[in-house]
């Protein structure tokens, strides 16, 4: 008996490597569940506010985007340090608000339309003059449910 | 070699693993870990140029102004935001009915009222009636909190104003859901946050703050 004991422990057998594939993946399918795809690349430099009361926003399909902040280093000399709009990937102005909100809207299924969130992402050094003028354009298309996008403080 | 041929021969997962970790690193650099949080406001609709301004009392209104300075007054006098969040609870529950703050309608009256109209709401009806059922016949705030801001003014403070205004309403809503089912309202469920809400809506009025007229 302790012959044969002894044979088997003479070389240590080689830890099978099968299984690692299923690991990674399910720390990729862990990934790919808990993360979202950058909406966008940012013209705009955005640092989100800080608040209490913030709600996650839910059904993010629904959700589109308007990004207000100071440009970009790279593209101040071309738009100013003042604070601008960016819808998609671009640099817009106020006007195109409206035509901005039409299109997302074809973009989504009819019923689902009066459940839509427009996300104000909002660099915290604006002024609210160029918020206010947003929100006028907004409810002048009747996109009335919008979100003031925040962080939630850091919990000590 | 003619006995190998006879089986299929197996194939090499060692790369698989390879494969896997550049998916997964892939997800990692092109996503971003942040949920997308915020204050969610709905934002009162078109009124034509013509149309009146509904009538508010004076002391159903709590003026908070913001100032391009970046200071925030309540009713002409100035205060700190950590204190704006008691100020707006006050001026909601009007416990002692001071004639300064906010007047209140019980339940029961609402839903009187709704009665005696022409065509009563269905809707309305059997909300106050479950409200009476499963609540009791608390009274309902006719305040209005109204933010005005200057052009000039942070976004930063208008959030923390908000959030201030918006924190006040939660807490209230808090505690009358403790005090109805013993639950905070987040527990609740769906139809009992419908009647919490209806009894505490968050009535913050600011995208023209200039049309509330005063009596």
């Amino acid at each position: 008996m302790a012959v044969i004991g002894k044979k088997k422990e003479r070389s240590t057998p080689a830890i099978s490597t099968a299984s690692l594939p299923d690991i990674i993946f399910i720390l990729l399918f862990f990934f790919m569940v808990s993360t979202t795809i950058k909406e966008v690349d940012y013209k705009v430099i955005i640092r989100l506010p800080e608040a209490t009361q913030v709600k996650k926003l839910e059904n993010k399909s629904l959700v589109s985007y308007i990004y207000i902040g100071p440009p970009q280093r790279a593209l101040q000399e071309k738009y100013g340090t003042k604070p601008v709009i960016q819808l998609n990937d671009q640099i817009a102005s106020l006007s195109q608000i409206p035509q901005y909100v039409e299109i997302e809207r074809a973009k989504r299924p009819q019923a689902d339309v009066p459940k839509m969130t427009f996300s104000l992402k909002v660099d915290k050094e604006t002024d609210m003059g160029i918020v206010t003028d947003v929100k006028q354009e907004l409810r002048k298309v009747q996109a009335l449910k919008i979100n003031y996008s925040a962080r939630e403080p850091y919990k000590k | 070699m003619a006995r190998r041929k006879k089986g299929i021969p197996e194939i090499n997962a060692a790369s698989m693993a390879d494969i896997a970790f550049m998916l997964l690193i892939f997800f990692l650099v092109t996503t971003t870990m942040s949920v997308d949080k915020g204050i969610t406001r709905k934002l009162p609709p078109p009124v034509p140029p013509d149309a009146e301004a509904p009538k508010v009392k004076e002391r159903n209104v709590l003026s908070v102004l913001v100032n391009k300075d970046n200071q925030v007054a309540v009713e002409g006098e100035l205060t700190e935001i950590d204190a704006l969040t008691q100020r707006v609870k006050e001026f909601i529950i009007n416990p002692n009915d001071d004639p300064n703050l906010s007047e209140h309608e019980f339940i029961s009256d609402l839903l009187d009222k709704e009665m005696a109209k022409p065509n009563p709401d269905k809707n309305k009806i059997e909300t106050y009636k479950r409200i009476l059922d499963e609540i009791g016949n608390v009274p309902k705030s006719k305040g209005v909190v109204s933010l005005q801001t200057d052009r000039a003014t942070k976004y930063n403070v208008y959030i923390q104003v908000q959030d201030a205004i918006v924190k006040a309403f939660n807490e209230l809503r808090d505690e009358l859901a403790m005090q109805a089912y013993g639950k905070p309202y987040n527990e609740l469920k769906e139809d009992q946050q419908k009647l919490i809400r209806e009894i505490y809506p968050i009535s913050l009025s600011e995208a023209e703050p200039r049309r509330v007229k005063t009596k």
